[in-house]
This record gives C-alpha cells, structure tokens and sequence, in this order.
C-alpha cells in the first residue's frame, strides 16, 4: 500500500507539479487531492499510464462540508487497477461559490450517470458533460437536496426535539 | 427493340426494390416501455424511437422508487441502517445487510470469528442463489417457457424459509448485527438448510435441462445485446453481467472478505456478454455457491460451536436476560440503543460481492452517531446505463429480454 502511494505520489507529481496537492494514507486505501481544474487530466494521464493503469471507476461521491470555509465541496473518485488489484482515491475540493467540475465522461462512460446523480443531489456542475440533468429526483425540484443545509425532517415541526435523537 | 426494352423494364424494377431512399423523411414511432410495465420487471421507463420493430434510440428514466437513503442515513444510528439496505437489491437482502455490517465492523475494527465468518458466507451464498434463480427464471419466462419458473420458484421458497427460520423476516431480512449475527443458527434452520442442499441440484439440474440445450431458447438468446469487455469495462460493469463478457473480476476472490479465500471455488465467464453468456454465468454460479455452502457447513463443525458474535459488548446488543440482571449489561444496552456508541472518525469503502456485482459502501464517521456521509455503490444503476448503447438496432422483443438478463432491480437503481 505504501508502494502504491509513493509510486502515484511520484507520478503525479512528475507530470502535475502544482496541480498535486497532497496525499494521505487510510484504513484501505491511499487517497490524493488534486486541483479541481486538472480532474479529467489526472484521470486520464492515470488511465493511460501503463504501469498503473487505473481502468475501472469503481464509484464517486460528493461530500459537504458546510464549515470548511472556500472548500465546501469535495468529490471523490475511487479507481480500480483490476490487473494488478490496486485501488485508489482521487479528491478535489473547491468552494461552494464555484461548483464548476470538468467532467470525465470522456475517459469513463461510467462517469455519466455518476456525474448526473451528483448534479442532482449536491448541484456540482460538471463542464463538459453530455447531458445534464436530474436522474433520480424529478425534473420540476429547484434544490439539491443531499446539501447539509437541507434538513431531513421539516423544520417548522415542534413535536420532535432533537436533543436526545438525532444529530 | 425488344433487348433494349427489357433491360431497361429490368432497370426500373431493380430501382423499385430500393424504395426509401431519397423518397422522403424516414418516419419513426415513439414507445413507451414503461414505467409500470410487466415485462420492465420494475418501475422504469425506457422511451424508445422506433423504426418498425427495430430501436433506433432509446433514453432511459430512473428514478421511480428514488428513496433518498443516503439523505435518510446520515439521520440514522449504524445500527438503524441495515433495514434500509434490504431495500436495495430486495432479490438478495442479507449480502447488502452483510455488506453494511462488514463495513461498520471495519470501521471499528471489530475481528469476527471464523464461525460467524462461515455462517455468513452460508447466508450470503443462499441469497446468491435466490437472486440468480429469480433472474433465470425470469429470462426462462420472457423467451416464453413459464414452466421453469414456476417450478424453480420452489426453490426459492425453501431459501426464504431457512431466513425466517434465521432472523424471522423473509424478503427484507434484516439479517445479522454489527458484530456477528442476532442469534446461532437453531437446530431447525440446520435442518431446513440439509434438507435444502439435498433438493436444490436436482431441481437446478432439471431447470438447466429445460433451457441449456434447448434450441429454440438458445436461438432466442445467444447474440442477444451483447457488450463487449472493452465496454464493460468502461461503464464499470461488475457481477455476473461483467464476467459474462469475459472478464474474472469477482469481489469474493480479488478482495476477499469473510474468509472467502479459504474456500475452493470458480469464477465461471462467459466470451460474448450477450443475454445466454449471462444466462449461462449466473447457471454456473449457482452451483458453485452449493459448492460453497457445503465447504462453509464443513468448516463450521470444525469450529467450537455456540459462537455467533463477536466480543464486543460495546457495539453488540446483550442478551435480554443480562439487561434485565447486569449493571455492564445496561449501560451497553441503552449506550446501543440510543446510539451514544464510540464511533471513531474515518473514512472507509467496503465492497461485497453482491447478486448483481459490487456491492460498496463508502462511508465517512466524523465521530458522531450517524454517518456523516454515506455513498452507497449500487451495481445496478452503473451498469444499466449501458442499455441504451446494448439495444440500439436491435429489436424491441430482445431489448426486453437484455433487461431481464441483466437483472436490473429497480430497488438498487434509485437507492
């Protein structure tokens, strides 16, 4: 697993420079944050790479983070060297003021749906994308509604007190 | 007169058989399949352009049974969200519950005992095959042979008895804690699950006689919307439906989990990914996963017997007799109960091998008693956006049964 990190660190690193944040190492799996703008480019260049060939998303997600003040938002990549059985976690953070995120359906045909059900749950707009829009909400919804800011019980209730259950 | 006449009356009849060209629009039909239609199998819906019989385009809507359960989980205690994922693949319940637990239990770092590993790969292997046998079956009914169906649906019944007998729920079973299972496995489920694997090859072996051979249902199904591996691969196919295009990438042998890599068994693949490769994979996983079962059963009469969890009283509920008897007992039961437990912060993706393919759960703990943030990787919803690209130019009576070879269950499509 070390191997794994200093082996993509080194990589990204050669070919990024700036565009290569940082790097950490979880309970399974190493993870890299990259700059939001360079997402297709990281992707791509690890896709083609032939030592590492990360071929499979396996899945993404979008994180809030409502207190991380100018890095409210964070979208998760997760790859999969099936050959060789490696997996990695690519992330970008950016602010809640510019939700613009270069699409990869151009490297995985995976990516569309993905990307969809994260436009339509957190609103990050993905520049480049085929096509747009809500997949599992319906069309007429005018928020996004997997933002911390939405409360998952109606707010204006006062038979329920959150104080022992709940969050 | 007579040659040049002819060959000119051969000239405009040879012109009149290509028709169409040049001779206005080409006229499509618009379809609707779906969203409540019985050959979908469940609630999507597919708008087809149509050229006679053949589909020329289609866009698929999802979204139907949308739940929002990962807006519901960041409300809920850990223990809270193992009913909400019966409710994604509800063909084969127990390996979502398993693959939640699995992920908590990682999380926390809890070591199960190899018994408790092995009954659960029992569990997780008979969900397999209750899964695989309905989507056979249901392929077996949408080329027309109802009888297999109906026969083999037995089968399924029996599976369902043993859940009930485990964990009293039949479809969403709930099955299984954080930690291990709710209880040991009693003498009767035993029972049920011998009596079980002496019933299910015959049968299974009698379904396959119906339809493995059968040439009308092979001519029916082979090069039936087929996908290559390249594509598969590229739109994150996984299970059964990515092994039937060529590809050995099963969960159980590449990450094993719960012991699998103790136990000896195939990855059937198929070379075409068309519907009777899949047909065919799934046939072969079924008898693997009896395969399975009886090495598990095996293992299990070596282990010391009366185990069913693990010893961790500070995530698994006590027995009530102690609650009522033990001060220790108490406390942890209330602490579970109203889920004040010791979460540690972290990050973790866990993924099983699930009926239709990688089951994964990616969740983010800051410490509190829900989870801040949980992704659900449901096989479903990534593969079937390939339909769209797998029917187009065929037609419509293969498109439908493309989809049911898939297996596409509307539960894990729109989480």
């Amino acid at each position: 697993m070390e191997a794994l990190l200093t082996a993509v660190e080194s990589k990204l690193k050669a070919q990024f420079g700036d565009g290569f944040i940082s790097s950490t190492m979880n309970v399974d799996y190493p993870e890299f944050v990259v700059k939001r703008d360079l997402i297709c480019e990281v992707v791509d260049f690890l896709y083609k790479d032939e030592e590492l060939a990360f071929q499979y998303l396996t899945t993404m997600a979008t994180i809030h983070y409502p207190e991380n003040a100018g890095q409210e938002f964070a979208v998760m990549y997760q790859l999969h060297n099936l050959s060789k059985n490696l997996r990695i976690r690519i992330k970008i953070f950016f602010s809640s003021s510019d939700v613009n995120v270069p699409s990869i359906t151009s490297v995985f045909s995976a990516a569309n749906w993905m990307e969809r059900q994260e436009f339509d749950f957190f609103g990050i707009i993905f520049r480049g994308h085929p096509n747009l829009k809500r997949i599992l909400n319906m069309d007429e919804m005018t928020y996004h509604p997997m933002r911390k800011e939405y409360a998952l019980e109606d707010g204006t209730r006062e038979d329920k007190d959150d104080k022992m259950f709940g969050r | 007169m007579s040659t040049k006449n002819k060959i000119e009356k051969v000239k405009t009849s040879n012109h009149s058989l290509s028709l169409g060209e040049g001779q206005g629009e080409a006229e499509y039909s618009t379809l609707n399949l779906g969203p409540t239609h019985p050959a979908t199998h469940g609630i999507f819906q597919n708008v087809l352009k149509m050229d006679g019989e053949i589909i020329m385009d289609s866009e698929s809507t999802v979204g139907y049974i949308h739940r929002a359960f990962e807006k519901l989980a960041e409300r809920r205690p850990y223990y809270q969200i193992t009913p909400i994922t019966d409710r994604l693949n509800y063909c084969s319940s127990p390996i979502n519950n398993m693959g939640w637990h699995m992920t908590v239990e990682k999380l926390l770092g809890v070591e199960i005992p190899k018994r408790v590993q092995y009954m659960r790969v029992i569990i997780m292997e008979l969900a397999r095959i209750s899964d695989h046998v309905i989507c056979n079956s249901v392929i077996g009914v949408d080329t027309g042979a109802m009888t297999g169906f109906l026969y083999i649906f037995q089968m399924r019944e029996r599976i369902y008895d043993i859940y009930e007998e485990l964990c009293g729920a039949r479809l969403t079973t709930n099955i299984g804690r954080i930690g291990g299972l709710e209880r040991d496995f009693t003498p009767k489920a035993w029972d049920l699950l011998d009596k079980f694997l002496i019933d299910f090859p015959p049968a299974l072996k009698e379904f396959e006689n119906l339809l493995m051979r059968n040439r009308i249902f092979m001519d029916r199904t082979i090069n039936c919307g087929p996908i290559s591996a390249e594509r598969a691969l590229n739109y994150s196919f996984s299970g059964p439906n990515l092994r039937a295009a060529g590809v050995d990438y099963d969960v159980r042998v590449m990450n094993p989990y719960c012991s699998y890599e103790e136990f000896d068994f195939i990855i059937p693949v198929g070379t075409q990914g068309d519907t009777y490769d899949r047909f065919m994979v799934r046939q072969q996983e079924m008898w693997e996963s009896v395969k399975i079962i009886h090495q598990a059963i095996a293992k299990i009469k070596k282990e010391p017997e009366g185990i069913f969890h693990a010893d961790v009283p500070e995530f698994f509920l006590p027995p009530k007799e102690e609650v009522y008897n033990n001060m220790e007992a108490l406390i942890y039961h209330f602490k579970i109960v109203m889920g004040e437990t010791e979460i540690p912060k972290g990050e973790v993706y866990h993924a099983v091998e699930g009926g239709n393919g990688e089951v994964g759960y990616y969740l983010i703990s800051d410490g509190g008693r829900t989870p801040y943030r949980l992704h659900m990787r449901r096989p479903c919803f990534i593969y079937y956006q390939a339909y769209a690209e797998m029917i187009k130019g065929g037609f419509l009576s293969d498109a439908i049964l493309t989809m049911s070879s898939m297996n596409v269950i509307a539960g894990e499509l729109d989480a």
